[in-house]
Parts: structure tokens; C-alpha cells; sequence
């Protein structure tokens, strides 16, 4: 089992080891330090149960290499854009009703002219996805520029596709459920350009219709889909994608050379 | 890359990481800057722009000019353009866009050069520049023009304005029907597997092609539905082609 890295505190701040005449364990005296002890019990009593803190301490204290750049933060930016996806969209949920016969223009024109807040909460959600969608684009071609995609983060690159894929679908799922004119026409139009599409699209479009028409049911259908399927596998798939992250290390910029210095030996041995 | 050239890499990778600082706090101080950077942007554009709701979705009307969200212009602009270039008709219809995917995910498995140096993989540099200047284009093209499913035929003059308004709408139906997956008409749609329709009003009389729509021969789905459903929009559609001569 390989050393797992630890916190890099300073100097000042690690524990030192126990001087020879230092009795065993401080006892907690003033009530900071109590409250300190039963924290620190709580975490314990989990980390006992769970083991957690080792894939903490593996996933935060790895070491990136040398010459990481602004440009290695697009990625985390993506995964932010995503979760300010997730936070607006629950409070939309709870105004949104998938009704295709009216219900779901109300609910909207309710939350964007009446509810506290609504339209701010409905424009970020909005904006937000045109905004995840451009840094995803930059964080692929990032990927591309820096070569990261070869060896051995072709699996890496494989995820961050479908996940591509899955935020595009995101984008057009969405695009329906406010029902107004323009939604409406537009997811018409792209169901059937769907349809269009070699082997499989026939049925991916009959899928999402739920049937042969545009029908009633096939709003509810994409509010699932947006809702709950395509949520969730963007979910696991970003987990999957910072698990191999991880595990491989970030590629380093690819101009940076290795030099072999000779404190590099001292360190290492 | 060779079982060799892996093996270099994974050890130069591995003097470079530890070389390197702890993600935390290091990388996660530059991520919760770019972090609070996304938020301000996003609250910016929603408070200056907010979100607009159109009018209510009325599936009788025929004479909306659907629109999708910018992102998907460009996928809509290479359907249009595909569509109109006969050439290139049967590749729109296997899908460039499943091509272009495909080419996607399968990218670290053709591009197998050890080499990481974006000035030393000029195929990557060309091709990467190209796909980032044609998809600005053709979201900027896509942007002022119509969706691909429109159907660019004009009224005969010799139709009154109200045969007219009603060729236009029966035009629309066609568009969103999908018929143009596999007729031509005029310079929209692909060609096949069914026969051209744009001169359809010569060869079959109204009547006849409201029985083909009714009762098609397979692979043409029915659209018996669509007159019972819409019959309004199902006679535009009818008169429209009727008047293609
Ligand atoms: C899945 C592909 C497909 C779609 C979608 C489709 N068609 Fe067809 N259509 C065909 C095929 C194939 C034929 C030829 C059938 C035959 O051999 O009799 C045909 C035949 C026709 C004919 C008879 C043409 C003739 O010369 O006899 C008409 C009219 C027609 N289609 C109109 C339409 C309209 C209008 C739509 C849209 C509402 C439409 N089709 C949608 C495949 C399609
Ligand atoms: C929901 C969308 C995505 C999220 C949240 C996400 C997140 C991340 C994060 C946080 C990293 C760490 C390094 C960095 O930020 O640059 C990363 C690395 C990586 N991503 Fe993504 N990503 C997404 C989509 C994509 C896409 C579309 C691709 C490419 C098709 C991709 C390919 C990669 C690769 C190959 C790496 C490893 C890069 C390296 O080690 O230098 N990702 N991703």
C-alpha cells in the first residue's frame, strides 16, 4: 500500500512529536478545547466506519506537476457552471409543473413575473447553460492544444465526449420546457432533424416524442430526461472523469522539460 | 506511441509531479478564483439580460420560424448547407454529425504520436484552428438564417394573396412534417430514398396525394394522424403540393 500524501502545512503548524517529560495526551480544559475533542471525535467515529479521510488526503494533497496554468482551471470552472445548473434548477423545479396543456406556460410565467426572485433564478439558470456550455468547449480544446488526451488519458478523453454530449442534450431537453412559441416550433424541428439520422436516430426520435406524434406525454418525457436521467449520468460520468484525473495526475504543460536536479534524488530517495 | 515511448513518458511525468506542489491549497486556490469568476459572469448576464417568455406554444399555428438556442446553430447550418449541395446529399443522410462524433471519441486512437508540442503537430494545429474557425462561422451564418427544414419555394404569381398565405403555411407543414428526410423540394431535402416532390402537382392531382399521405407505401410513414388531429394543417399541406407544377 503506497504512502498517501499529507497535508502541506507549514512548519510551525505539524504536530511535533512528543518531548520526553510531555505527559501522554493533553487533557481538554477550557471549552474551545472541548468542542475541538468532540469534533474531532465525530470525524473519527466516521473515518472509522468509512475510512473516507484516505481518499480525501489521495484526492487533495496529490501534487500536480510543475506548471500548471490558468488554463488547467477550465475544467473545475465546467464542473461549477455545472452545479450552478444543479442549485437553480432544484428551485425551478419547485415551481415548474410538466403540464402541456397549459400548465407548464403558467408555472413559468408565474416563477419568471410573480415569484421572489424567480426571473433572477430563471435567467441564471439560462445563462448559466450557454456559459457551461462555452467553457466546455475551451476546456476541450485546452485538452487538444496541451495533447492531454494521449497516453494514458485516452479514457479521460472518452468520458469528457459523452459528457459533451450530455450537455448538449441538456441544452436541447431544456429548451422545450418553458412550452412558449419558440420552444415549442424549435424542439419540433429538432426531434425531426433526429429522426434524420442514420440507424438509430428513427428511434431515438420516437423515444423522445413518446410515439410517432408530438403529443402530450412528450413534454413529460423531456422533463424527465432533462430532470432526472441526463442529470445524474453527468453526475457520475464528472465523478468518473476526476477519479481517472487523479489517479493519472494532470499532464504537465507540455513545454515543461524534466530536469534531473540533484536535490530531486535527495527528495525522492 | 510504442511500449517504449510509454514508458519514457510515465517517467518523465513522474519526475514532473514530483517536482510539483500539492493540489490543495495550490490548484484549489486557482480553481475557486476561476470558481467565483463563472459566478460573477453568470449573475452579470442574467441580471443584464434576464429571460425573456414568448408567446404560449400553439401547435395550430404554422407560421413560426422555429429558432433553437445558439449553441446549435452551427449543427443546424452544416444540415442546411449539406442539404443543398447535391454532391453531399447522401453523406448529410449517413450524418455528418455522427461522423464528426465518431472522429471525436476515437481521437486518441489515431492520433497516436508521442508528441505533445502543439508546434510540432502541425496536423493537430491545422485541423484544430480549422474545426474552431468553422464552427464561428457557421454559428455566425446560422445565426441569420432559417432552420434547416424550411422549404425556400415561393408562391406562383398567378395565386391570390389568400392562396398564397395558405402555400406558405402548407410549406411550413412540409418543413415540419419532416418530409425533406426524404424528398426534394425545390433546393431543400435530401434526394431519396423518396421521389423529388418539387414539380409533385403534375403528376398526381390533390386527392391522390392526400391518399399517398394517408395510405403510404412503406418506408414513407403514415401521416393519416396529422389529418385527423390537424385537418387544417393537413389541407394546407395538400394544397401545397397541389400547386407545385
Ligand atoms: C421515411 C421517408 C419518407 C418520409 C419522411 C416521407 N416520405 Fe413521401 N415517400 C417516401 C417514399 C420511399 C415514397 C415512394 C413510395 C412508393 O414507392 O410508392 C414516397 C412517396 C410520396 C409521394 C408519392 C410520390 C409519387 O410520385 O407517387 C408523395 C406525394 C409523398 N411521398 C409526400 C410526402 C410528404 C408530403 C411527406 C411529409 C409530410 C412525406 N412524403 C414524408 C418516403 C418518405
Ligand atoms: C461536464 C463537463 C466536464 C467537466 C466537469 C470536466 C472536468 C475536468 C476537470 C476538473 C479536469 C482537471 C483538469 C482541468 O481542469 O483541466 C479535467 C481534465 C480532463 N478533461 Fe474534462 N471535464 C469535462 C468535459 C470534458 C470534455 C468534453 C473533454 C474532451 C472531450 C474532457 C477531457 C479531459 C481530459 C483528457 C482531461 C485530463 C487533462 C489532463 O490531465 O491534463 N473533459 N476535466
Amino acid at each position: 500500500m503506497p504512502k498517501l500524501p499529507s497535508p502541506p502545512l507549514p512548519k510551525a503548524l505539524r504536530p511535533a512529536p512528543r518531548r520526553p517529560g510531555e505527559p501522554d495526551e493533553k487533557q481538554a480544559t477550557t471549552p474551545i478545547e472541548v468542542a475541538a475533542d468532540a469534533g474531532i471525535s465525530v470525524v473519527d467515529w466516521i473515518d472509522e466506519r468509512t475510512s473516507l479521510s484516505g481518499g480525501i488526503r489521495w484526492m487533495m494533497f496529490r501534487k500536480v506537476p510543475r506548471g500548471i496554468n490558468w488554463f488547467y482551471t477550465l475544467g473545475s470552472a465546467t464542473m461549477f457552471a455545472f452545479l450552478n445548473q444543479a442549485v437553480t434548477g432544484v428551485f425551478l423545479a419547485m415551481y415548474y409543473r410538466p403540464d402541456a396543456a397549459g400548465g407548464a406556460y403558467e408555472s413559468v410565467r408565474y416563477l419568471t413575473d410573480q415569484a421572489f426572485l424567480g426571473q433572477l433564478v430563471r435567467a441564471m439558470h439560462k445563462w448559466g447553460a450557454s456559459v457551461m456550455i462555452i467553457l466546455i468547449f475551451m476546456h476541450m480544446a485546452r485538452v487538444f492544444f496541451f495533447g492531454a488526451y494521449k497516453y494514458p488519458r485516452e479514457l479521460t478523453w472518452i468520458i469528457g465526449v459523452v459528457l459533451l454530449i450530455l450537455t448538449m442534450a441538456m441544452g436541447f431537453t431544456g429548451y422545450l420546457l418553458p412550452f412558449d412559441q419558440r420552444s415549442y416550433w424549435a424542439t419540433i424541428v429538432g426531434v425531426n432533424i433526429n429522426g434524420t439520422g442514420p440507424f438509430l436516430g428513427p428511434y431515438l426520435s420516437d423515444f423522445l416524442r413518446a410515439g410517432p406524434e408530438f403529443g402530450a406525454t412528450t413534454l413529460s418525457r423531456f422533463y424527465a430526461i432533462h430532470m432526472m436521467l441526463i442529470p445524474g449520468l453527468i453526475a457520475a460520468l464528472i465523478g468518473a472523469h476526476l477519479y481517472l484525473v487523479s489517479k493519472l495526475g494532470i499532464s504537465a504543460p507540455p513545454w515543461i522539460k524534466a530536469q534531473e536536479e540533484p536535490e530531486l534524488r535527495q527528495t525522492t530517495l | 506511441m510504442n511500449q517504449a515511448e510509454k514508458e519514457a513518458y510515465l517517467r518523465e511525468y513522474s519526475i514532473l509531479k514530483n517536482q510539483g506542489k500539492p493540489f490543495f491549497p495550490y490548484a484549489v486556490a486557482k480553481d475557486s478564483v476561476m470558481a467565483v469568476v463563472v459566478m460573477i459572469v453568470i449573475i452579470f448576464l442574467a441580471a443584464m439580460f434576464g429571460a425573456e417568455l414568448g408567446p404560449k406554444a400553439d401547435p395550430t399555428t404554422t407560421t413560426y420560424v422555429p429558432r433553437p438556442d445558439w449553441y446549435f446553430y452551427f449543427l443546424f447550418e452544416v444540415l442546411r448547407v449539406m442539404r443543398n449541395i447535391p454532391k453531399f446529399t447522401d453523406l448529410a443522410t449517413i450524418g455528418v454529425p455522427t461522423i464528426c462524433m465518431i472522429l471525436l471519441f476515437l481521437l486518441p486512437f489515431y492520433d497516436r504520436s508521442p508528441e505533445r508540442r502543439i508546434e510540432r503537430r502541425p496536423v493537430a494545429l491545422a485541423a484544430g484552428l480549422t474545426t474552431i474557425f468553422a464552427m464561428a462561422f457557421l454559428t455566425y451564418t446560422g445565426a441569420n438564417t432559417g432552420s434547416p427544414n424550411t422549404v425556400d419555394l415561393q408562391p406562383p404569381a398567378s395565386l391570390t394573396a389568400q392562396q398564397k398565405a395558405i402555400f406558405r403555411a402548407g410549406a411550413l407543414v412540409v418543413g415540419n412534417s419532416g418530409c425533406l428526410a426524404c424528398h426534394v423540394l425545390g433546393n431543400n431535402g435530401n434526394d431519396g430514398p423518396g421521389p423529388p416532390l418539387t414539380h409533385i402537382g403534375r403528376i398526381l392531382r390533390p386527392e391522390a396525394i392526400a391518399s399517398t399521405l394517408r395510405n403510404p407505401t412503406a418506408p414513407m410513414p403514415s401521416f393519416a394522424a396529422l389529418a385527423k388531429q390537424n385537418p387544417r394543417q393537413f389541407y394546407d399541406l395538400i394544397n401545397f403540393l397541389g400547386e407545385l407544377q
